[in-house]
């Protein structure tokens, strides 16, 4: 496993993305893996407030519905309508297309205080066995 | 997302390694690890409804029943008739408790030479049913029958699929085209003895093969390398819950239970009450002659949302009248669909019924099931 290294993840499989004065949040490759064929999102609506390690959202496949963690505090100024119209995008290009939210963090040192790439694919390697 | 935890314990079917080499995803299941998934559900389902999947029933329970009194016996202990089964014929039937409520829902087939039954019995149930029928065998010492647990003896896997009978037939000598719905025959697979049933759990034409257990795993190969060019995958147990689900075929625990008596799950067909006594037969005529309270129903949810899943609550103007026994997303229909057990007067195809999900209703309609028929 290796995870991208400009990312900050979670131990509930949420990565974040600094850029600039906002962050983007979204799940990892690992994530959508476990969770198999994703067919529904639900995320919150732009302006509301998210805090760190309570559930922003939910994601369904067909297996399951599991709650998304905001990985960090802050508020929501953009949220991927692409991702929710289409949410099967989260299996093929979870960094990329199908980020979900961008937010304005509430205290950038939460983001510092997450694991890095190579803490979270050793995290993630253990989860798997 | 929370972490789930891996988990490895639980029996093996004799296709454990196989399921791992193909990169399945394994999950314990009624005390087994067996594979949920493979490819992915979807790929899965798509590939059963057009072409054909193989799957590992290698924890479905059988029991041998024979001795001259076993007609008896059977008919004692199900719903449906068992001495209208023909030799080499097969029929879904229910195990009644004396409250009208099912033990387990089962396949009865009467061996093709006419001596004896083999009951194909859920692993959920496996354990229950068998000291269910042991019971009921010591109450009835009047009747000369023989019960044995052969599953420990025997491997089942099933192809399903337009293309199984095309696939299956290149490794058999029995003519398959004589084998008609809800019916086995004996010969040889791949050079292994073997009962092919044409029965299933998906909707679609195929086949339930049984074998001695040591040769289940020769049969799997040969299938699979038989069935290459015909877009054969393995299937795992996610694509069989949704595959089901689209053909209305009920899972024990959620549309079945101890308290759900046949005639609210829609299986009057599998109650035959002018067969004569039989465990729970006055619980369920009184139940046919005052009507059942409980309806179970199809419905497809109209606005978007997640899927409807057991449990989630039904609620018609406000009001709860029941809940979802089974739900998903269809993938062959592209939308949420469900089975609900609601109150009778709030059924009927058309009617509307709302879905508590996560605290909102999410709007549905009541439609006609099987919410999938394959084409003939």
């Amino acid at each position: 496993m290796s995870s991208p290294q400009d990312l900050r993840y979670t131990r509930t499989h949420e990565w974040v993305r600094v850029e600039g004065e906002l962050a983007t949040i979204g799940i990892t490759d690992y994530a959508q893996n476990e969770l198999g064929d994703i067919t529904y999102l639900e995320l919150p609506e732009v302006g509301s407030e998210i805090t760190q390690n309570e559930p922003l959202g939910v994601v369904e496949s067909v297996k399951a519905a599991s709650d998304i963690y905001a990985p960090i505090s802050g508020q929501v100024v953009e949220r991927n309508e692409t991702v929710i119209d289409s949410p099967d995008l989260l299996n093929r290009s979870p960094y990329e297309e199908a980020w979900l939210l961008r937010i304005r963090p509430t205290d950038p040192s939460q983001i510092e205080a997450l694991m890095s790439a190579e803490e979270y694919d050793a995290f993630a390697t253990q989860a798997a066995h | 997302m929370a972490a789930d935890q891996a988990q490895t314990e639980g029996r093996r079917t004799p296709l454990y390694e196989r399921h791992l080499a193909l990169g399945a995803r394994m999950i314990p299941f009624a005390g087994w690890i067996m594979p949920v998934q493979y490819s992915g559900i979807i790929n899965e389902h798509t590939s059963v409804r057009t072409r054909a999947g193989l799957f590992d029933l290698g924890h479905m329970g059988q029991l041998d029943v024979r001795g001259p009194d076993a007609v008896a016996f059977l008919q004692h202990v199900t719903t449906n008739d068992v001495s209208a089964l023909e030799p080499g014929k097969a029929q879904y039937s229910l195990l009644p408790n004396e409250r009208g409520g099912v033990v387990d829902d089962i396949i009865v087939y009467r061996r093709p030479a006419g001596d004896g039954y083999m009951v194909v019995v859920n692993a959920a149930n496996h354990a229950k049913d068998v000291a269910w029928l042991e019971q009921h065998r010591a109450a009835r010492s009047d009747l000369d029958v023989d019960i044995r647990d052969i599953s420990d003896q025997t491997g089942m896997i099933a192809i399903q699929g337009p293309e199984a009978q095309a696939i299956t037939q290149r490794l058999t000598s029995i003519d398959l085209t004589t084998i008609g719905d809800f019916s086995w025959a004996e010969g040889d697979i791949a050079q292994v003895p073997a009962m092919i049933a044409r029965t299933g759990y998906t909707g679609e034409d195929g086949f339930e093969i049984y074998t001695a257990i040591e040769e289940i795993g020769r049969v799997w190969d040969a299938l699979m390398e038989a069935g290459k060019d015909n877009g054969l995958v393995p299937a795992g147990l996610g694509a069989r819950d949704t595959l089901r689900l689209e053909a209305r075929m009920p899972l024990y625990g959620q549309e079945l239970a101890d308290d759900i008596c046949p005639l609210e799950a829609g299986l009057g067909w599998a109650v035959k009450l002018e067969k004569g006594d039989f465990i729970g037969r006055d619980a369920i005529a009184a139940m046919k002659a005052a009507g059942p309270p409980r309806k179970l129903v199809g419905f497809r949810l109209t606005e978007r949302s997640g899927a409807p899943r057991t449990h989630y609550p039904v609620q018609v103007d406000g009001r709860e009248v029941g809940h979802v026994t089974s739900g998903a997303y269809s993938p062959t229909l592209g939308e949420n669909i469900g089975l609900a057990l609601i109150a009778s007067e709030q059924a009927g195809v058309g009617k509307p019924l709302d879905v508590v999900i996560r605290g909102r209703a999410v709007k549905g309609v009541q439609v006609r099931t099987p919410f999938y028929r394959r084409a003939k």
